[in-house]
């Protein structure tokens, strides 16, 4: 049975799965981060934790499974692409509920992406390339993607708005 | 994930159920289309009406199936899109790329005699 912790006063009060891959894991106010090791296995639990987090901020299914899946393509682009599964690269993801939006911030320790080489996945020449989705996907899904450069890596920031019910209704007009 | 087989009419339908993932999933897929060209297998139906979930990774490797079976001169189709996976494949644009059934005998019938 996996360990569990529970953020502490004024976090967000989600539960966390803990398993011994974890190198780190720290809260302070609203914001949770995690240092992984660049595998599989930290990709599958950046995705679980991210619906976790998702589900708290009061997103409903749709919208969580979205960022959670946005999230899992950013992972899988710093565990693979950034780190190429290198033991000694970490994999840092943060997660913050600003009130306003979830922001998750995911990045890597390898070579740094550039994000405007990637070629379009829906030009007909790309559409039946095996690889390249990921970022699209990402962009898709959320709100707002960032991409920073850092020495080594990249920092990818996924944001998605919480919406109120005046928000809501607006939309549903 | 898990993949069964079964024929049908010269047709070999393609049972998966699970998660088409980067990692295990993937790699399951990749092989289990593999094999059935390896066999001469040139008509390909996977139902995918089990498969909760699919990455960007999930979607390379049925674009790849795809690619392979028809460049041996076959075809691969889909079957059974759950919800999500419809919309994955619309937002990508491979709706239109691929040949998807809803109806498992008229995706038999549907391929070349």
């Amino acid at each position: 049975m996996p360990l569990s912790a529970t953020c502490g006063e004024g976090a967000v009060g989600a539960r966390f799965p803990l398993f011994g891959w974890y190198d780190t894991l720290k809260t302070t106010g609203n914001r949770v981060s995690y240092t992984l090791d660049s595998t599989l296995d930290s990709v599958n639990t950046a995705e679980e934790t991210a619906a976790q987090m998702a589900g708290k901020a009061g997103f409903a299914d749709e919208d969580r499974d979205r960022i959670s899946m946005a999230v899992r393509e950013a992972a899988v682009n710093a565990v693979l692409h950034g780190n190429t599964y290198d033991p000694t690269k970490k994999l840092r993801i943060s997660f913050e509920n600003t009130g306003e939006a979830l922001v998750i911030k995911i990045a890597d320790e390898g070579a740094g992406l550039k994000v405007e080489d990637i070629p379009d996945p829906l030009a007909p020449e790309n559409l039946l390339k095996q690889s390249g989705r990921g970022i699209f996907l990402m962009r898709t899904f959320m709100d707002d993607v960032q991409f920073r450069r850092l020495q080594p890596g990249t920092e990818i920031t996924l944001i998605k708005h919480v919406r109120n019910d005046a928000d809501r209704i607006e939309e549903a007009k | 994930m898990k993949t069964s087989t079964r024929q049908l009419d010269g047709v070999t339908v393609v049972d998966l159920s699970g998660r088409i993932t980067l990692g295990e999933g993937s790699v399951v897929l990749r092989e289990t289309v593999r094999d059935l060209i390896g066999k001469g297998e040139k008509k390909i139906l996977l139902n995918l009406g089990d498969v909760t979930y699919i990455d960007s990774s999930g979607i390379g490797e049925l674009v790849s199936a795809f690619t392979s079976v028809r460049n041996q001169g076959g075809e691969l189709k889909l079957l059974k899109l759950t919800k999500k996976v419809h919309d994955l494949l619309q937002i990508t644009k491979l709706y239109t790329v691929f040949d998807v059934k809803d109806d498992e005998l008229a995706a038999i019938r549907s391929f070349k005699k």
